[in-house]
């Protein structure tokens, strides 16, 4: 499997679609190195502004590039680009819909080491909630390109989360489409849906899970929002049982999401596995936070059990 | 349909309704922002019918000026004064704040022709503007961009941030009036956080500052004009106003920054602007 980090093949895609769509511009906040848009400035110096540590002028200067005709792309971290200029996309950029894609690195536990403070765990909720935003997590480099493609054929907000470490590419039976679940892996005896790159830990726990004679369907999520409700429900009625696996607060997040969508539909159980109302807090490996969360592949095939067991 | 420069004389006599007219449509409305509206009165005027390139009959027009109410609680000012170069139906200023009616509580530009982006949540008017003037410059294209800022606004971190971004990026196509009407809702700026000295703060942010009698047709248009010449960088021109301008019992009031006149109050403030 090749290995990418989301943010690089963001970085790559902007450089190439530079020349593609001339109308693209950039808005960075003194994070360019990080969030990968160094390259697009590097190409394109004129079409790229750097507007400092101030994550409310780089939203809404990004709102005003767009009413100037521009496609923009704005980019920083994920905490600080949704988190301190949330009244800017809100009042500015959603209502007035405009084409400003705000495509945010260093999402979930990415930050392990920074602590707290970088650890983008509410980005989901905060932005699912804002109408006429469209949220999307793709699961690994290839999809974020293929997101990117999609998001540059459609208009109006976006909000992409991407990522910081290196992830391999997952095998995907389908051409990626805005707003669209995705079957990863088929079973009738448990669900296990997330987005992003906890996909793959999800497919890793349902190997576990067929061990133990356990066929678990493995959902991708790479749209939270607009949310694919019938794939949600298809499931519901087919397996009965659902976890829900994020690196985000249960609250509001996917795992939020779906249980708005199933308690609507199709009533089932679920267990939302994911952060329970605390905040993040440092370690030197990624890995450590997710075992304490319940998001490594051993404890999401634990849950899985636990809520076939509570089905019965 | 193009807009006629007027006259002196001519924007007096305009003044006098406009400011009529926000009044009857806040009281109409029973709710909103007399004190801000009427500060705002001259600059609007000046703008929409001696300053800015713009067409009514074509409002989405793609080398009109743009103008930005930062200031976004001013709406009835500028919708009154849409009105007058055509863009809304005069009737519309009675359906203000009404349920389903184009003219919302604060602009929106979704609803209302010849709103360039919605505000109301203060301080974001600076940024949008300073990123519609990137885009200009980036396309060559010659427009200008004019934004209006409340004093009390400046209270805002993101003004300031955006104070910074403009001067960096030699943005020469944008303007920006403060409202300095010295009140704010809970009472003289001066008192709730010191502004002052408020030209000094932009001059050090490298913007090209003027001060001006913001109710001198004479001297906004010298101001307007000084800011067209001036190169490789932003204008702003700290516009000294009176909140409430043109009633007396409303004039340098805060507690009229967000409360409607009664039916007397309404009355007497007719009579005053139709006496005048």
């Amino acid at each position: 499997m090749s290995m990418k980090a989301t943010r690089v093949a963001y970085g790559e895609w902007l450089a190439k679609a530079g020349d593609k769509y001339p109308n693209i511009v950039v808005v960075d906040a003194d994070l360019s190195a990080s969030t990968m848009t160094r390259g697009f400035a590097d190409a394109y110096p004129r079409r790229f502004f750097n507007v400092g540590s101030a994550e409310q002028n780089l939203v809404s200067f990004s709102a005003g590039l767009a009413l100037g005709g521009k496609r923009v792309f704005t980019s920083s971290f994920a905490i600080f680009e949704t988190g301190r200029a949330w009244d800017q996309i809100r009042n500015v950029v959603a209502h007035d819909k405009l084409n400003v894609a705000l495509v945010a690195s260093h999402g979930g536990f990415s930050c392990a080491a920074d602590g707290a403070s970088h650890q983008a765990l509410e980005d989901i909720a905060i932005m699912r909630v804002i109408p006429n935003m469209k949220v999307v997590m793709p699961c690994d480099s290839e999809e974020t390109v293929n997101a990117l493609d999609a998001i540059m054929e459609a208009s109006g907000p976006v909000y992409m989360r991407l990522r910081r470490e290196k992830e391999p590419n997952l095998e995907k039976p389908y051409s990626f489409r805005l707003g669209r679940g995705e079957v990863m892996r088929d079973g009738g005896d448990v669900t296990l849906v997330a987005s992003g790159m906890l996909v793959l830990n999800c497919l890793k726990a349902a190997e576990i899970l067929k061990e133990k004679g356990l066929d678990a369907r493995v959902l991708n999520i790479h749209t939270i929002k607009p949310l694919d409700e019938g794939i949600l429900v298809k499931a519901a009625e087919e397996t009965g049982a659902i976890v829900t696996v994020e690196e985000h607060q249960v609250i509001g997040g996917l795992g939020g999401a779906v249980c708005e969508a199933l308690s609507e539909n199709s009533p089932t159980h679920i267990y939302r596995l994911g952060v329970r109302d605390v905040f993040g807090q440092s370690s030197r490996t990624m890995g450590e936070l997710l075992e304490l969360h319940g998001l490594t592949s051993e404890k999401i095939a634990a849950s899985a059990e636990n809520v076939i067991k509570k089905r019965g | 349909m193009s807009i006629r420069s007027l006259t002196v004389p001519e924007l007096e006599a305009l003044s006098r309704k406009v400011r009529a007219d926000i009044l009857r449509s806040i009281y109409e409305a029973g709710s909103g922002h007399p004190g801000g509206s009427l500060s705002s009165v001259d600059i609007l005027l000046t703008l929409f019918f001696n300053e800015m390139r713009h067409n009514p009959g074509d409002p989405k027009w793609s080398m009109r000026d743009r103008f930005i109410l930062s200031k976004g609680h001013a709406a009835p000012a500028l919708y009154t004064v849409l009105a007058e170069c055509g863009y809304l139906p005069e009737s519309s200023l009675h359906t203000l704040r009404l349920f389903g009616s184009s003219l919302q509580g604060h602009p929106d530009a979704l609803k209302t022709p010849g709103v360039e982006v919605s505000s109301g949540s203060l301080g974001n008017g600076l940024s949008v503007s300073t990123g519609i003037a990137a885009a200009a410059k980036l396309d060559g294209k010659d427009i200008r961009v004019y934004c209006l800022l409340g004093d009390g606004e400046c209270d805002e971190g993101l003004v300031w941030e955006a104070a910074m971004l403009a001067p960096h990026l030699k943005l020469d196509n944008l303007t920006a009036v403060v409202d300095r009407n010295r009140l704010q809702i809970d009472g003289c700026t001066e008192d709730v956080v010191r502004l002052d000295p408020l030209s000094d703060k932009w001059r050090a942010f490298n913007w090209n500052v003027l001060e001006v009698d913001g109710h001198s047709y004479l001297q906004l248009f010298q101001a307007f004009g000084k800011a067209k010449e001036h190169k490789d960088g932003p204008t702003v021109i700290v516009a000294k106003t009176v909140k409430g301008k043109g009633v007396s019992f409303m004039e340098n009031v805060a507690g009229f920054h967000g409360k409607p006149p009664s039916k007397e109050q309404l009355d007497q403030a007719l009579r005053e602007l139709e006496a005048e």
